[in-house]
């Protein structure tokens, strides 16, 4: 999921080549662009605006909208911090360590991002439902996960555990050991070593992880969906919210708060292209010298 | 530190459900009645602040009626269940153990304090001539029904074909045969009521849409009565939406006596009046009768006397191997 | 680079430990109880369960559109990833940040905007409409779903690939007398290869998973149009946590595998 851009030197070799196929592939891209992501996109904000300004601003301005949107703002920031401290921790354990197992761990860190959704919420009721798990000893003590705001956070974590993990490890093996040892060297304490040293080497790299674990927090829909017990006011995130007020012939308000997610997407994307040059940046010096 | 932060979290939202310092009751429902609690949940909380209590809080949450009913068994403390359908409600008897086993004598009116009915809703002009069950089997007519393994609204379609089949060719076997005619017809199986409302209304799809008759009334008013009219057939079934105060929630919570109010005003006039204007057919006789103009008359087979009751229905027709699941696995 | 055990450095039992701990409880014991929860059936009928023609069937549906999908991203993404590399144009940098869009969208919102698209009387409906056949609420609306959710896998692998092969090769090739398809043939295809096919089985899990925005667009048809996470949810919803358990164990059993894949290939990159 790292994507590389590249230095003007690579772009001036690549323009030979023949003209036609060059023009062709590069009108391709610009179909494909359009159609796929372009399109979509068009589609959300023209059917939020059908109606204008006034009912785009009442729907995201209604209560229930707002009570949505602190939810999700609430299970992302439990979430993200959860699953940044959680990457830190495992990226330096399999980078910095040689240990058996390494690569089953690395695949069970990887495990969340290849399980449907679904299942993510399923097994948190087979756990905290009044018929699973635990159900008898959390209802013994009234506490209440599924169906509130644990439950959420939960399930949001479980599928954006590997985000921070997955950023974090390449660029760590990377890296290397060599400065935190000359740092251990020179006295350093562990801390010392990990917050003047680590810390800001793996800096954007750990930024473009919390993006990318953001915007699957914020967005994540059919785990969130099983166990949210869509009490309106409540336990609906953005994503649930959209989904209601598209079930309730309330079209216009459905696009317009998907509209909302849409700008905060793209905001993502824009502080991810931020976080993703600067470690791009960070290569080319270390390249350099 | 991860784990302390996680225990608050979980201390917060137990609070944040449990302990607001005025009562609240959560109400959950299938999908057509959002418009209706809406309104009737203001007008309750007038009645009640009147009567001299404090103001309550009153939660909603719709979905379809199966996973609705799944969604209490597993957890969701609802104070008071408005289901699509009795079957449903039975579950929380049989496998949540929420409630007795007799909570439909609890009510008047086996507990249903409002009626419906299932109608076609067409496009306008009605172009393919649909005038009863018959013309939903005619080749080319896309029909437009939810899933009735998780739809309660769906259910009652099917049985409502069913029974105008038995009527009119005289056996299971035809009314079978009959059904899976209809359903081979069906090209968008919706999970909820609502879905298929919005898949036929807004996305264009299918010829007939077959409803909820509050439903299909307010699609027309949502929708404006320009593009869509609403065709009764020869013979239909009395739906029966039921209510219930689920025991074991409103003990644990203290809101037994809220709950029993909340359920019996919408017995009260007010109440069945709230539920005329949304289209759900009255119980009591006066309020009806002043809303008599707006719903077509019907003949009307009843669940309880055509089929035996929810409890021989639903293994009957819909459980895993039931005639449902023949006819789409018999393809 | 190098790795290898650096006994200066602290932290090994703390972050292992920590990264078990936190593993093992939010993912680990849950994952495990499905497999608990689906011991309590025996082979016969786990076997019942999961060969059921229904559930048969939105197998060969999740598993063929999320296989298609994941097809086309191979061809379409390869195509985005070759002209954002190797060449500029104008808007290369705003397609480029904007390929991780479907990553940053929330597929609810992807679900309803691909069906305001497709549906009969949407821009690109009434034009599949007019032109005889239907997208949305058939399987090609499924897959152009987990088409556009899927997007950017393919890309976002070969792209620093792409990148590293040194020009200089394929120039070195032609010179030498190789006509461009051998140098496709000899020279990107097993570069590229493997970072194609980590791309396309990221793609395949995810798309075999996906569920808000296939509901939307999907029409939910048993034996037509249901997917294998919709059907999970439909059976938790008729109150068969058996059903729904064993089809996600299968399902859990299969991402295990190809993920495991994807790691396997994954390390053929960085060591070639």
């Amino acid at each position: 999921m790292t994507s590389t851009t590249l230095t003007a030197g690579d772009i001036s070799a690549a323009r030979r080549g023949s003209p036609a196929g060059r023009i062709l592939l590069i009108l391709g891209a610009y179909l494909a662009f359009a159609l796929f992501l372009l399109l979509p996109l068009l589609v959300v904000l023209s059917e939020a605006l059908k109606l204008g300004l006034g009912t785009f601003f009442s729907a995201l301005l209604e209560a229930d909208a707002i009570s949505a949107l602190k939810l999700t703002l609430l299970a992302v920031g439990i979430s993200v911090p959860l699953n940044l401290v959680f990457g830190v921790a495992a990226a330096w354990c399999v980078s910095k360590y040689e240990f058996r197992g390494k690569s089953i761990l690395v695949t069970l860190i990887d495990l969340p991002f290849s399980v449907s959704p679904v299942i993510a919420g399923l097994i948190y009721v087979l756990l905290f439902g009044a018929q699973g798990f635990f159900g008898e000893v959390l209802e013994k003590y009234d506490i209440q996960i599924i169906f509130a705001l644990p439950g959420i956070v939960l399930a949001t974590i479980f599928v954006t555990v590997p985000f921070v993990a997955r950023e974090l490890i390449p660029l760590m093996q990377e890296q290397g050991s060599q400065e935190e040892e000359a740092a251990r060297l020179l006295g350093a304490s562990g801390w010392q070593m990990f917050w003047h040293v680590t810390l800001p080497n793996i800096k954007w790299g750990l930024i473009y992880g919390v993006v990318l674990c953001t915007a699957r927090a914020m967005g994540e829909f059919g785990a969130v969906s099983v166990v949210s017990g869509h009490i309106r006011g409540y336990t609906n995130t953005l994503p649930l919210h959209v989904e209601i007020l598209y079930n309730e012939y309330n079209h216009v308000a459905a696009f317009s708060v998907a509209s909302l997610l849409l700008g905060l997407a793209l905001i993502i994307l824009l502080l991810k292209q931020w976080s993703e040059s600067r470690i791009n940046r960070l290569r080319h010096t270390a390249e350099e010298e | 530190m991860s784990l302390s932060r996680f225990l608050a979290a979980a201390l917060a939202s137990t609070l944040y459900v449990g302990s607001a310092a005025a009562q609240t009751l959560l109400n959950v429902s299938y999908d057509p009645t959002r418009e209706l609690y809406s309104e009737f949940n203001a007008a309750f909380n007038k009645h009640w602040q009147a009567a001299g209590n404090q103001p309550v809080t009153i939660q909603q949450s719709h979905g379809g009626s199966g996973k609705q009913a799944r969604a209490v068994i597993d957890g969701l403390r609802a104070d008071v269940v408005t289901l699509a359908l009795a079957g449903d409600i039975d579950e929380l008897h049989k496998l949540g153990k929420l409630i007795p086993e007799d909570w439909q004598s609890r009510l008047p009116e086996s507990s249903t304090p409002y009626t419906s009915t299932i109608v076609f809703l067409v496009r306008k002009g009605n172009p393919e001539g649909i005038k009863d069950w018959d013309d939903l089997v005619k080749p080319g007519v896309e029909v437009i029904t939810p899933n009735p393994k998780t739809s309660g609204g769906a259910r009652w379609n099917f049985l409502a074909a069913w029974a105008y089949a038995q009527q009119k060719y005289g056996s299971e076997e035809k009314a079978q045969e009959f059904v899976e005619k209809l359903y081979k017809n069906v090209p968008v199986l919706d999970t909820g009521a609502r879905g298929s409302t919005i898949t036929f209304v807004n996305n264009g799809i299918g010829d007939v849409l077959l409803a909820w008759e509050n439903e299909a009334f307010l699609a027309l008013k949502e929708e404006g009565g320009d593009n869509f009219e609403i065709v009764a057939p020869s013979l239909s079934i009395l739906a029966e939406p039921p209510v219930a105060v689920v025991d074991k929630n409103v003990e644990r919570k203290g809101t037994r006596e809220l709950a029993n109010a909340y359920l019996n005003y919408l017995y009260s006039d007010e109440g069945q009046r709230i539920a005329a204007k949304h289209f759900y057919r009255p119980r009591n006789q006066e309020v009806a009768a002043e809303f008599a103009k707006q719903f077509p008359q019907l003949k009307l087979v009843t669940i309880d006397k055509d089929f035996a009751g929810w409890k021989t229905a639903q293994p009957k027709f819909f459980n895993d191997g039931g005639i449902f699941d023949q006819i789409y696995l018999g393809e | 680079m190098s790795r290898r055990t650096s006994p200066v450095i602290p932290g090994f039992g703390l972050t292992l430990g920590y990264t078990l701990v936190y593993l093992s409880l939010l993912v680990l014991i849950p994952l495990g109880a499905m497999f608990v929860h689906a011991a309590q059936l025996t082979w016969a009928e786990f076997w019942t369960i999961i060969s059921a023609p229904r559930v048969v069937a939105a197998l060969k549906l999740s598993f063929g559109t999320a296989f298609v999908a994941a097809l086309i991203n191979g061809l379409i993404g390869t195509l985005l990833a070759w002209a954002l590399v190797r060449y500029s144009f104008p808007g290369r940098k705003v397609i480029d940040a904007m390929i991780d869009l479907p990553f940053a969208l929330p597929t609810a919102v992807a679900g309803i905007a691909l069906t305001a698209l497709y549906a009969p009387n949407g821009m690109v409906g009434q034009i599949a409409a007019w032109l005889g056949f239907k997208i949305a609420y058939t399987p090609l609306g499924i897959t152009l779903a987990l088409t556009f959710v899927t997007l950017p896998f393919v890309v976002r692998t070969i792209q620093p690939v792409l990148a590293d092969i040194p020009r200089e090769v394929e120039e070195a090739a032609a010179c030498l007398g190789a006509k461009p398809f051998q140098v496709v043939r000899h020279v990107l295809l097993p570069a590229l290869l493997p970072a194609w096919l980590t791309g396309f089985a990221l793609a395949f899990a995810r798309g075999v998973g996906e569920y808000g925005s296939v509901i939307f667009i999907a029409g939910n048809m048993p034996m037509k149009t249901e997917i294998l996470p919709l059907l999970i949810m439909v059976k938790l919803d008729q109150y068969d946590y058996h059903g729904a358990t064993a089809i996600g164990v299968l399902m859990l059993v299969v991402s295990f595998i190809l993920l495991l894949l994807i790691n396997l290939l994954q390390r053929r990159i960085q060591t070639p």
